[in-house]
């Protein structure tokens, strides 16, 4: 094992405008990889309603925050345009060690935390999920 | 496999899990490869086509059906430990790896 301290693992944050869909997810993750990666998830308006919100995104970032960076799934447009607010809004400090990946949520979930566990970049847990992307 | 030096470390194990090397299984086998620093490959015949045991990608797309025997080899300082392991793990059918 490369490294046993999880904050140096990637973090890894589920968009959805479900939030049922960005727990299960979530849920998968854990099952499947296990507990060493840091993760947030977000899902839903602040009304209860299907929708995503740049203040969860926030919080879900800070959830699964490491020093290795943090790598976003989102499902469709608006969990998209959010999550790039949402990283707009970080402070300096982080703003360039979060990236938005191009691939589908689930799969893309699965395939960056086992990349991140294995103590991959955010680049190559990126590009590995990114491998998913339909072309 | 660029040492050709070495011959590379080999072994193989038939796949009884019901569902074959299904998604958690391949989840299962990539991080078990990646605690060894040895390039490791696994296919399901033993003329390949040879695929990176480390790539999650890779080893969830390959589809190796119940009942195959899957060909695992390995070259780099920990490669017989590696091929062990690996082994191991399909042996046991991925009881060896929590989570």
């Amino acid at each position: 094992m490369k490294s046993s301290d999880a904050s140096a693992r990637v973090g890894i944050v589920v968009v959805s405008h479900s939030p049922e869909v960005a727990r299960g997810t979530a849920d998968m993750v854990r099952q499947m990889v296990g507990d060493d990666v840091p993760l947030g998830w977000c899902g839903g308006n602040p009304d209860g309603g299907l929708g995503t919100s740049v203040e969860a995104i926030l919080a879900a970032i800070d959830t699964a925050w490491s020093q290795a960076g943090v790598a976003i799934l989102v499902d469709l447009g608006g969990a998209e345009t959010n999550s790039e607010m949402a990283i707009e809004m970080l402070p300096d400090a982080r703003r360039g060690k979060v990236v938005l990946v191009n691939a589908p949520v689930v799969e893309g979930a699965i395939m960056a935390a086992t990349e991140s566990w294995g103590g991959s970049s955010l680049d190559v847990v990126r590009a590995t999920a990114e491998e998913l992307a339909p072309t | 496999m660029t040492t050709a030096s070495l011959p590379p470390a080999t072994g193989s194990a038939l796949l009884v899990h019901e569902a074959g090397l299904h998604a958690r299984p391949c989840v299962k086998l990539t991080k078990l490869a990646k605690t060894f620093s040895a390039r490791i490959e696994i296919a399901a015949s033993n003329e390949g086509p040879w695929i990176d045991a480390k790539s999650i990608v890779k080893v969830m797309a390959v589809k190796i059906p119940k009942d195959t025997i899957l060909h695992v080899r390995a070259i780099g300082a920990d490669a017989d430990a590696a091929v062990r392991a690996l082994v191991g793990l399909v042996e046991t059918d991925f009881e060896g790896l929590v989570a």
